[in-house]
């Protein structure tokens, strides 16, 4: 612990990182560039999340880290002990005990509460970037509220394949104003962004930190014919059984067979020790924690 | 400069001001909810809130504006010690410090259409701070909050130039509450 400054980065960073932050609460859906430091992880594996943790969080803070909802993956893993290590905080894998929660990908199933914060680690901040690779292009594209683009985009998705076929980094609309990435979300997490706790974006590789404060109105961008629809595989939980949760598919053997189960894997461990059983599963026999 | 400009800082830096900007960034993500923070003893008339905001969001790189009764020597040296941010007048100025009429609303940068972050953020010092007041509605706010503030017209103009504007903190003794330029105030 005392090899590091608290939280492993200087203070001058965390400054500059926790100015962007308010800047990015005060611009809901605007991505404030920021001077994203080298950090001890590759790009790629949520080093602007990292970096935005680091400037929030506090001693008395317990940190949860999901990986596509996965407390156990090995980002989430050495993530989460990075901060055990650098700032000496306690950290959990239940949702509801965690007062930050670091996220790739995933927004948990639990309703997040006032006091909480998310992080989303985001690979690409800019949803035009794949419609216009020039930054100064889609920068005076956001000044100018020019996003006829992106409904064109969703339009073809409409005539190509008779439905909106973007599943995940759904595009947003935020307090009517600047059209953002929600980051790789399922887009059946579109409908969670509009919450009671503070959500803060960090892209380290594009350099970017944006946010949505509570209770902001964020609205998934689609046509009156043709409505937003959250959608997950149509199917419950072997393990436990939920029906309303987000679905990861696993193929378990040569043969093709697969089974679904919840992708937050928080959810599914407190419901199997609620009693729920799934078709697949077991009753569950580890510790009543 | 005296030896007073050489105390009231953080005692411990890492720490308190991670704990102070948990408020501030609180503060600005839930506007018009009134807020304590702590571990700076500035000298007068800077309260312990406005001197803690300067301590956690101000270095070398944000250059300050001081209002008239604000630009005075200890205060100066209180913050170029522990801060090193450059005084500068309100045209360039990335931060501000002052009471209400002392502050040229008027000529604080408000940002530009390709980058509105890069406008001024406002430490306002208040002589009451209360929910009692004016309705504020907004982002961060789930139905609607009340605060007290100097007027409205200005924070009204402020919130139809979004996304350009200007933030506001107000700051009473260790209080603080911000109206960032999403809020509306009726």
């Amino acid at each position: 612990m005392s090899e590091y400054n608290f939280a492993y980065l200087d203070e001058q960073t965390k400054r500059m990182i926790r100015r962007a932050i308010l800047k990015g609460l005060a611009t809901p859906g605007y991505q404030v560039p920021f001077a994203s430091r080298e950090m001890p992880m590759p790009y790629g594996w949520g080093t602007g999340g990292v970096q935005v943790s680091a400037a929030i969080l506090t001693p008395a803070d317990t940190l949860k880290v999901i990986d596509q909802g996965a407390d156990d993956t090995t980002n989430a893993v050495s993530i989460r002990r990075f901060f055990e290590k650098t700032a000496a905080v306690s950290v959990t894998e239940a949702t509801g005990d965690a007062s930050v929660i670091q996220t790739r990908h995933r927004i948990p199933e639990e309703r997040l509460r006032e006091d909480q914060i998310i992080v989303y680690q985001v690979p690409i901040p800019e949803p035009l970037r794949f419609l216009e690779p020039s930054e100064v292009e889609t920068r005076k594209m956001h000044g100018l509220e020019e996003y006829g683009l992106m409904h064109v985009k969703l339009y073809e998705d409409i005539s190509q394949h008779g439905a909106i076929a973007t599943a995940y980094a759904y595009p947003v609309k935020v307090e009517g104003r600047y059209v953002m990435d929600p980051s790789p979300i399922p887009k059946f997490d579109n409908p969670k962004l509009e919450m009671a706790a503070i959500q803060l974006f960090g892209a380290g590789r594009e350099q970017r930190i944006y946010a949505i404060p509570p209770y902001t109105k964020v609205v998934s961008l689609d046509f009156e014919d043709h409505p937003f629809e959250p959608t997950k595989a149509d199917h419950a939980c072997d393990l436990c059984a939920a029906e309303n949760s987000y679905l990861d598919e696993l193929i378990t053997d040569d043969q093709g067979s697969r089974m679904f189960m919840c992708s937050d894997t928080d959810y599914c461990a407190s419901r199997r020790r609620q009693g729920h059983v799934g078709v697949k599963g077991t009753v569950f026999e580890g510790s009543a924690t | 400069m005296n030896g007073l400009a050489l105390s009231g800082g953080f005692v411990d830096g890492p720490i308190q001001s991670a704990q102070a900007f948990r408020q501030i960034m609180t503060a600005m993500a839930r506007p018009g909810e009134i807020l304590d923070v702590s571990g700076a003893a500035p000298p007068a008339p800077l309260s312990i809130a406005a001197g803690t905001i300067l301590l956690t969001l101000c270095d070398p790189e944000t250059p300050l504006f001081l209002a008239p009764g604000f630009d005075i020597d200890p205060v100066r040296d209180w913050i170029t010690f522990h801060t090193g941010a450059p005084f500068v007048s309100a045209g360039d100025a990335q931060f501000a410090v002052g009471v209400w009429k002392d502050l040229p609303i008027a000529s604080f940068p408000i940002g530009t259409a390709e980058y509105p972050d890069r406008s001024t953020t406002l430490i306002v010092e208040v002589e009451d701070l209360c929910t009692q007041g004016f309705v504020l509605r907004g982002p961060g706010i789930k139905n609607s909050r009340t605060l007290s503030l100097p007027e409205t017209e200005v924070f009204a103009t402020n919130a139809q130039l979004f996304p350009l504007g200007l933030d506001f903190y107000f700051t009473h003794r260790s209080r603080l509450a911000a109206l960032p330029r999403t809020t509306k105030v009726s």
